[in-house]
This record gives C-alpha cells, structure tokens and sequence, in this order.
C-alpha cells in the first residue's frame, strides 16, 4: 500500500521582551537559579497577572508578517494542570480566542515552492523548569523561565514530508528572527518544534490517527524524528496493528521515538477565561504604529533583489535566509555595483570559508564592505578571480583594506604589456614541442602554453590578455 | 470604652488630646480582655502595632498627619501584610508570613493607620458564619451562642465590640454586608475595580472587592477615601478620578428615589427583618424619599449562578496551594501527586474542598458550556435588571440577609441552607454594583438588623449620603453590645 505522511507543527518561539509576559522580572537567559522570579512569577498568595504590553506588539508583528487576521479582541484563558514548575497550577494561555488566526508562509523544496497555512497562534506564559538531575532523588524547581512570553504558532496540516517539515520550520525561524520577535536560539529553547504525525492510505481523505513528538530543539531532529515516527506508524499499521493517539518524545541517542503518555492520560485543562485580565483589545492606531517598524519581509526582499540585483529567484531565496546575509549581500552589492559578482562571492568564497570556521554571518571577518571594495576590484580589472581570492585571504586574516593588500602583496594584474610579451617570449622559447604541436593543429597545446604563462607571471597576468597576444605570436 | 467616630478619633489624635501610641495601647488592651471569648483576631501583635502607631505619632507631631492618621484598624487575614502571618483562616497558609504588602494594606500604612491585628474568616472567605476558619469560629458579641456572619466575621465582630474602631473587609458574595447586618455595624462593598485586589488572596476574582466596615456610614466613607484609586498592578483596576466619599454625606435626601425589589420582600424573609426594614423605609420617606416598586426578576437565579462561577474561578485561584513553595505541606507522602493531594486534602476544610470540587466539575470538558457558559449568560440577565431598576431610582433598598445571626453550628451541616442566607447580597457581586449594609434595629432575641442599599455603578457617595441621613436620625448603628470583662 502506498502511505501519505501528514504533519502540522506546533512552534513555541520565545519572544523577545526584555520583561516577562505578566511580570516586571528579566527574561534573561543563563541566570542563577530563581533569582529571576518575582512574587508574580512563583505565584504568591494575592499577586496579580499585568500584560506586558511588548508582548503583544510581538505577536502583532508576527500577525503581520504572515497576513494573518489580528483578532481585534482576544482572550487570555487559564489552562490547569498541577505541576512543581507551574506555580499557579495554571498557564495563563490563549484557547478560544487567540491573537492571531490563519495566513501563510510559503516554503521551497527543492525546485517546488509551496504555501502552507497557519491556523493561529497564541500569547502564553513560559512554565520554569524541572531539574531532575542533581538533587540525589529529588526535583529541584526552576522559576526563572515562569512567565517568560511566548508565540505558540500552530500550522494546519498540510505538510508531506520531513524535508516539508523541515523547510517550514526554518522558514518559521527566519520568519521570527527577521521580525526580531525572537532570537531563535535553539539550544536555549527558544524556538522549540512539536510535531503531529500521521499517515494515511493514498486518496484517503479522512485523516490517520496522530501522535504528537514533543519538544524538538533542532532541525536535524526534526527530521530524524518525523522519518522515524512515520516509519515506525506504517509497519505499525502493514503489521495490522492500530495507532493510538498519543504524546511521544524524540530519543535523540537512540533515533527512536518514545510514548510519554497516551491518550487517557491526557489532562482536562478546564479552561476559562482568566478573570484577573481583561480582554486584549487591539485599535488600529496600535496595529498601524507596530506596522511601522515591521522591516521589509523575505519574500519582498527576494522580489527587489531578483529586480534591482538581477539575482536568480533561487539566489534571492538563499540570500535572504537570514537578515543579517540579506544586508550584508545589499551593503556588498551597493559597494561594488555588481549584484550578481557579489551573490556568488556571497554564496560561494564568503559562505565556504563561515562554514568551514563554524562562523555566523554576523561574525564574519570580512566585512560587506570589504567584500564590495574586492568585487569593484575585479570588476576594474586590477584582480583576476584567483587573484582576488588571495586578497579575500588577506581581508579574512585582518590584513587591512583591500588595495593595501593588493599591493603590500604584490598582487596587482599584469597591465603592462611590454612585460607580459617578454614572458610569452620566454615560454614560446621553452616550450617549442607545444608549439609545434598547436601549429599542427591541437587545440590543447595552446592551453598548456597559457598555463605556462600564467605560471610565469605568478598569477598576475590577465588571462584575458595572455590569450590575446600568445594568439598573435603564433600566427 | 466610649463611642467616638473616627472623625472624633481623628480630631483628638490631631489636638493632641491622646497619641496614637495611647489610642492603640487601649484597643488592644481590650482585644485582650474580649478577643478570648470572641475570637475575632487571628493574629495580634502588640509590638508591631504599638511600632507603626509611634510612626504615626511621630507625622503628626511633624505636622504631616493625613485625615486619619494615628487611628488605628483591623485588617482581615486575606490581606497579604509584609511580615505578619496570613492565613486567609485555612490551615494550608498556618505559617505563611507575608513577605509583601496588599495594595490595601500600602494605602491604610501610607495614610499612617496603625494595624491592630489580623481578623478572623472564613476560610479563603468561603461561609457565611465564620466556622470555617481553620482558627476557630467568632461569637457573635451580642450573643456568644450566635454566629458573627462570614466571611469577613472577625472584622465585624471586633468593631461591634469595638476591640477596633475600623476594620477591612472583602465581599465576594455578601462577605462584607451580611456580617455587618448580623453584627450591626456599617459596611459597604464598593464598585467592582474601585479598590485593588492586589495582595488580597483570591476566592473568585471577578466578584472579590475590598470594602470598609466600621460602626457609621460616615466612618465608612473616610475609610472608602483611603482604600480606593487606580492601582497599575490589578488589572481590572478602575483608572478614573479620585473621589471624596464624605462630600454628600450632609445632602438632604428630598426626592431621593428609592427602589424596592419585590423579589427582595417575599417568601424566605424573616418578619422581623421585615418588619424592621420596612420602618426604616418610612424614616427615609419622612426625609423626603419617595419608594418606587422594581422587580429584580433574575435574582431569584442569583445563587445558583453564584455557586456555579465562584467555585469555578475558585478551584482555579486555589490550585496555587500545592505544598511546593509555601504554606502547608503533608508531612508524609509517596511521589509527586501524592504529595498534592494529602497536602491539599490535610491543607483546607470541607466547605474549601466542597467548591473546589464543584468548581472543577463545572469547567470540565463537556461541562462548561452548560454550566459555566450558561451561568455567565444570567448574570448578564442579573446585571440588566438593575440597569433597568436604575432608570426609575435612584437607589435600591432591602434587607441585608434573609434573617438575624443564626446559632454556631445550627447551618453547618446543610451547605444549602447556609448559602440562602446570601440570597439579596450575591446580585450585586454579579452585576459589580456597589452595595451596603447598615444597622436598622433589633429582633426579639436583640440580635441587629441590616438593611441594604445597593447603588449604581459608582454611586457610593450617594448611598453614604442615604445612609449618613438615615443614621443622623436614627441611632442603631451607635448601639453595642454588653460586653462583659472590658474596661
């Protein structure tokens, strides 16, 4: 039988306040254990919930950028559940009525471009965090996380594939970190992926029976996990057995997918509108002023660059991955005047030498303007393309600008014809096989005698020129 | 003891005639003497009281005295005091010290108010009698076989005896009016979001407001200018304008509308609460009101709408008493969810865990709709009414509680009788309207009579300028009970 995989996910982004979500403590990664918990944050007889007004100037923000329906009124509702990490016993969350309802993030795979729809998404709080480890048989609780704001963003199930999956959570976190509503960082959870799996005969309409993996920190697990738990439900059902639905978490050591709890287990959340807050009422004077400081989106960004750059759809889709590539490809593309030269030094040279130091673009030794200032050189004809690679080692290594290093290194292109004939003499006269061989007629002789030359004029010849004038001595 | 108002208190404190040191010193000599048979105090701390009243002592000799510094008052033991135990009368918060202050609490320190204690209560203010405080039940100071009404019993019982000559209160469904009317003294419930909720631990947070209870509707309007105004920290915190309470109170009451419920004088009444009130309508008319017949139709859904969203919202608000940070903790127990439910079984009393279950069955998955969604749906019908009511009076008047206080143990063991007893105070908690009760007279067992007022939104000058006229031609609420033992 041939199988359809169906996933929707489930993303809580960290937003990026500086303050929690209903409390005035710092939100701040990495602090020493409940030093960042207020009276609010540990639920203290009486303390109250105030809603931080940037968190939802975030979720507005998001809203925005993925065309979605900003609901001008929204509800917080209390979820219950007992926990030692959640304080109240409650998370104050969004059910009915949450901020953000539908849009859309469009993802590519491969050569295919897709539209995947959002279903919503919601302000909550942040539950601390449990520390099993330790306390020799015992809990130790956490509250700095308690009440740090989140964006739970909720897609429909619309993609095929792990690569889908994938695609869309990156997209996801470009999104997110380009709108500056979250700094991505998985390792510290703040941008962390549940994915609901199911499959399905082909042509069945109706949907299979999920399982939700909780909890993925990285895209590579995402995949690992959604290949595994798709695996895992096919045999399931070809062995005739049935899927039930339940909450499962990702073994990374393992590979391998595990139960946390099925559905009988599931809580009743008993929510209802939290009654210490008030509705959230959003006027259009506030969406507007959040508007405004929305940057330019990717897929705006892409248009513009493929228009004002001449770069290729699928160049203008990579350069945007991040904001900080995108700007650095536009401050290299206006220094040098020549968009498609700086994409593929962008995409190529600068991008090879990043991934091989394990540096971020924001961390690149070379600057956008250094690169700009390369590419104008070559655009002027003072370095070849292999020159200018030694002058992009010269910039990575902090040699200073790049006409200093052309010319503290002596890598200027030959321009004096006079020198480069008396080479071409030289090599004609050392190489009189090859000579011969090119009158009678092969081609690649000629080639070997460019090498030659090349080689001679260590590199600094213009190949363009070396052609020229060995073409008319042979004649 | 004598009687003086706090205007008196007030002016005697400003003249120097007596310190607040000397002032304090005397209530607190007679919570010693009364308190062991009335048990209206959880908490008392001569030390700490004697310290904030030389503070006071202290602005008003720098010439920096608010209108009531020096004056000493009671707080109920639901406001969270910064280094005195809270309880909120249940054992789950027997050890729980404040490390903060009520918003309440910051504006009765900052006005230079001396605490005189912490009051008893029912526990997280659940009752209408005061014997479900993990602290023992209050006497009645009338009668010490008589229950003092709940939930904010201890407040009531304490000015009725005068161990204060003020005390807070918090009415969720009648907690401050009904023990007031029991007790006879004054005590009003203010418009929802007038004062803030803040450091006041919650039962059911969209009907939990802080009032003032003291002997005179006058006393209650000085207190009201304290308590009330915009706190950033509760949001559901009104942010208008700083009113003066006492700025009517003189106002003659000619042609004052007065609206009275038939709902509210029908099968149910006592006849003598009847009766009563009934005389003090004929006082008001002889000051010029006239009486207008109103129907509250939907008030007679009151308290099962009541016990349908104050369970709800409080099995919600009291899920943060885990046994994990503070207050009680079983002291033996196996893994984690044993440890939450011997803590929560140990930890609060039948009547806490009688609405918890309610409240979390009613907001159950398949539920809710029909119960919490519908009970959401009548209170609105509930709020209408008065809105109508309010188009043809001005205020609307009745009798506080359905009786006089009943014996210590005569209702504990039939929830529902015990719940009636709210019956004409749970709709204006509904609706979020100001409500008030004040002493106008006495049975045949001379146990107090309240009468309500109950207000439009932000109508509290008003209803204290009802209420002064009423009490400046009248003398209920200047009569105490004997007590036997003080000086």
């Amino acid at each position: 039988m041939q199988w359809e995989t169906v996933i929707g996910l489930e993303v809580h982004t960290q937003l990026a306040t500086r303050s929690k979500i209903f409390s005035g403590s710092s939100t701040a990664f990495g602090a020493a254990p409940n030093t960042q918990a207020s009276a609010v944050d540990i639920a203290l007889p009486g303390v109250l919930p105030v809603l931080n007004r940037g968190a939802v100037e975030c979720a507005i923000k998001f809203g925005l950028a993925i065309g979605a329906t900003l609901n001008r009124i929204n509800v917080f509702d209390r979820k219950s559940y007992f926990y030692p990490d959640l304080p109240k016993g409650y998370q104050i969350s969004q059910l009915a009525k949450p901020i953000v309802e539908g849009g859309a993030l469009n993802i590519v795979v491969g050569d295919t471009e897709r539209s995947i729809r959002l279903t919503r998404a919601h302000m909550e709080e942040d539950a601390g965090k449990s520390l099993h480890e330790d306390f020799h048989g015992m809990t130790g609780i956490d509250l700095n996380r308690a009440g740090t704001p989140l964006l739970e963003i909720v897609s429909e199930p619309e993609m095929r594939s792990s690569a889908e999956a994938v695609a869309y959570a990156r997209a996801l976190h470009t999104l997110v970190t380009w709108i500056g509503i979250c700094d991505g960082n998985m390792q510290e959870g703040s941008f962390r992926v549940d994915a609901n799996v199911s499959v399905r005969p082909v042509g069945q309409v109706e949907l299979g029976t999920r399982r939700e993996i909780k909890n993925l920190n990285s895209f590579r697990f995402l995949q690992q996990a959604i290949d595994y738990e798709v695996r895992w439900q096919i045999e399931t059902l070809e062995d005739g057995g049935r899927i039930e639905q339940a909450t499962v978490l990702f073994d990374p050591d393992r590979g391998e997918t595990r139960m946390m709890r099925s559905k009988e287990e599931a809580h009743d959340y008993r929510y209802f509108p939290d009654p210490d807050l008030l509705p959230v009422k959003l006027d259009e004077d506030w969406i507007e002023a959040v508007r405004a400081t929305l940057p330019e989106l990717p897929v705006a960004m892409q248009v513009r660059f493929q228009h004002d750059y001449g770069v290729s759809a699928y160049d203008a889709a990579v350069l945007t991955g991040s904001r900080a590539l995108a700007d650095y490809f536009e401050t290299a593309a206006q220094a040098c005047g020549q968009g498609k030269l700086a994409a593929n030094w962008v995409m190529g040279e600068l991008s090879a030498a990043l991934n091989k130091a394990e540096l971020d673009i924001a961390q690149s030794p070379v600057s956008a303007a250094h690169l700009g200032a390369l590419i104008a050189r070559i655009q002027d004809g003072t370095l070849s393309g292999k020159l200018a690679k030694q002058v992009f080692e010269g910039l990575w290594e902090g040699a200073g600008e790049v006409d200093a290093i052309i010319e503290a290194r002596g890598l200027k292109q030959m321009s004096d014809s006079g020198e480069l004939e008396k080479i071409i003499d030289a090599v004609l006269a050392a190489n009189p096989k090859s000579v011969e061989e090119f009158r009678a007629g092969k081609e690649k002789a000629f080639n070997a005698l460019v090498g030659q030359v090349m080689k001679a004029s260590r590199g600094k010849a213009n190949p363009a020129q070396v052609n020229e004038l060995l073409k008319a001595r042979l004649q | 003891m004598s009687e003086p108002s706090l205007s008196t208190l007030a002016a005697q404190l400003a003249s120097k005639q007596i310190s607040s040191r000397e002032l304090a010193q005397a209530y607190l000599d007679r919570i010693a003497a009364l308190n062991p048979a009335i048990n209206a105090f959880i908490t008392v701390d001569a030390e700490k009281t004697l310290f904030e009243a030389a503070a006071a002592d202290a602005l008003i000799a720098a010439g920096q005295a608010g209108p009531l510094t020096g004056v000493p008052i009671a707080h109920k033991d639901i406001f969270c005091t910064d280094g005195w135990l809270t309880t909120c009368g249940s054992k789950m918060l027997h050890n729980f010290v404040a490390p903060y202050d009520a918003h309440v609490i910051q504006r009765f320190k900052a006005a230079g108010m001396p605490s005189l204690g912490k009051t008893n209560m029912d526990e997280f203010a659940m009752g209408s009698s005061n014997e479900t405080s993990y602290f023992g039940a209050v006497k009645n100071p009338w009668n010490p076989a008589y229950v003092p009404g709940g939930s904010s019993g201890g407040a009531a019982a304490c000015v009725a005896a005068r161990m204060a000559p003020a005390a807070t209160g918090t009415d969720t469904g009648g907690s401050i009016r009904q023990p007031a009317a029991l007790c006879g003294i004054t005590g009003l419930k203010p418009t929802y979001g007038l004062v803030s909720r803040f450091g006041m631990i919650a039962f059911a947070s969209s009907l939990d407001q802080a009032g003032p209870m003291a002997p005179s509707a006058e006393d209650c309007a000085l207190l009201l200018n304290v308590m009330t105004g915009f706190d950033p920290n509760d949001s559901t915190s009104l942010d208008r304008e700083k009113e003066d309470y006492t700025r009517d109170l003189d106002k003659p009451l000619a042609g004052l509308r007065v609206g009275l419920p038939r709902e509210f004088f029908a099968e149910g009444l006592n006849s003598e609460v009847a009766a009563a009130v009934e005389i003090a309508v004929a006082e008001l008319k002889k000051l010029g009101a006239t009486t207008v017949d109103i129907s509250l139709a939907n008030s007679r859904l009151a308290i099962p709408v009541y016990y349908v969203l104050a369970p709800a919202e409080a099995s919600s608000n009291l899920s943060r008493f885990d046994g994990v940070r503070y207050g009680y903790r079983a002291p033996e127990y196996g893994n984690l969810d044993d440890m939450y439910s011997k803590t929560r079984a140990q930890g609060f009393g039948a009547e806490v865990k009688r609405r918890i279950l309610i409240g979390a069955y009613v907001l159950s998955h398949g539920y809710y709709d029909a119960y919490y969604l519908q009970a959401q749906k009548i209170r609105r019908l509930i709020a209408d009414d008065f809105s109508e009511a309010f188009k043809v009076c001005d205020v609307i008047l009745g009798p506080t509680a359905p009786g006089t206080a009943f014996k210590l143990g005569e209702k504990s063991d039939d929830p529902v009788e015990m719940y009636l007893n709210d019956l004409y105070t749970i709709p204006a908690n509904l609706a979020g309207l100001p409500g008030m009760s004040l002493p106008c007279g006495f049975d045949a067992r001379g146990l107090p009579i309240g009468l309500q007022l109950v207000g439009n939104y932000f109508s509290e000058a008003k209803m204290l300028n009802v209420a002064h006229q009423y009490q400046h031609v009248t003398d209920w609420h200047a009569r105490q009970p004997a007590t036997e033992g003080a000086s």
